[in-house]
């Protein structure tokens, strides 16, 4: 069962790494876009994921693979944090607030989505 | 994003290996914290996100101030170890759950505990890093 929590959290670094590496290769912005986007998405997916594990309709080594490996791995809150502490130093406070509000106030919406989603679907 | 070679192969695995560790720690420190931390708000989270957010604030200002630093240490250390080992997507959808079972102030409470402490960690990993080249008197 570890080593599913393992592969996963592999996988998802890389992507995360990539997706990030892939932003940054199309021009370097002040507002953090790769680890953005990856915190929404991830969200969402795990909010589904939930969804499903509750109602047991995801087996465990799934939920152990991408619940969380892959989720756990792919979003990240030590980059999100040093990112607003990197803007902030910048002095650039209205980008470091809406960083900060938009991943944490979209991020909870899409796990949301995800989560009530599944439950509306199957609950 | 740098050219494709041998180097960058290496590269990718030594990351992949730290997010494997990573997430592998993330659970066990997850299942520690379950057992001897019952609380509403989910504090296992809050702790490693907490821990890696302090870690991950020291070792990038090192990294950035130590010239010699292997770029490989940061992206096993820092890409792969802290970023898997912390988590967003735990954190949203544990405040969902809060908000769905009515408890909509430990949600409150959780949300700006982890982006408050999370900020504040962060900042002391770097004065601690910066500290550690004042007292030294290494150069930048």
């Amino acid at each position: 069962m570890i080593w599913l929590i393992g592969a996963g959290g592999a996988i998802g670094a890389a992507a995360r790494y990539f997706l990030g590496a892939f932003i940054n290769s199309r021009g370097k912005r002040d507002f953090p876009i790769g680890t953005w986007l990856v915190n929404i998405t991830g969200s969402l997916l795990l909010g589904v994921l939930t969804g499903l594990y509750v109602f047991h309709y995801l087996p465990q080594w799934i939920w152990f693979l991408l619940g969380i490996g892959f989720c756990g791995a792919y979003t990240t809150f030590s980059t999100f944090s040093t990112e607003n502490m990197a803007l902030i130093e910048k002095s650039k406070y209205r980008l470091a607030m809406s960083y900060l509000i938009s991943s944490v106030l979209i991020g909870i919406l899409a796990a949301g989505a995800g989560y009530f989603l599944v439950v509306k679907l199957i609950g | 994003m740098q050219q494709l070679s041998g180097g960058v192969f290496i590269n990718i695995i030594l990351m992949m290996l730290g997010g494997f560790i990573g997430s592998i720690c993330r659970f066990y420190a997850g299942e520690w914290a379950r057992g001897h931390l019952d609380a509403r708000v989910p504090f296992g989270t809050l702790l490693i996100n907490l821990l890696g957010c302090f870690f991950l604030g020291w070792l990038l200002t090192y990294a950035s101030r130590k010239v010699q630093i292997n770029e490989r240490v940061v992206l096993f250390l820092g890409t792969g170890f802290t970023g898997s080992f912390t988590t967003f997507s735990a954190f949203s959808v544990e405040t969902v759950i809060l908000l769905d079972d009515g408890h909509f102030l430990w949600a409150a409470i959780y949300v700006l505990l982890s982006i408050l402490l999370g900020l504040c960690f962060a900042i002391a990993g770097k004065a601690l890093a910066d500290s550690i080249f004042i007292r030294g008197g290494e150069s930048e």
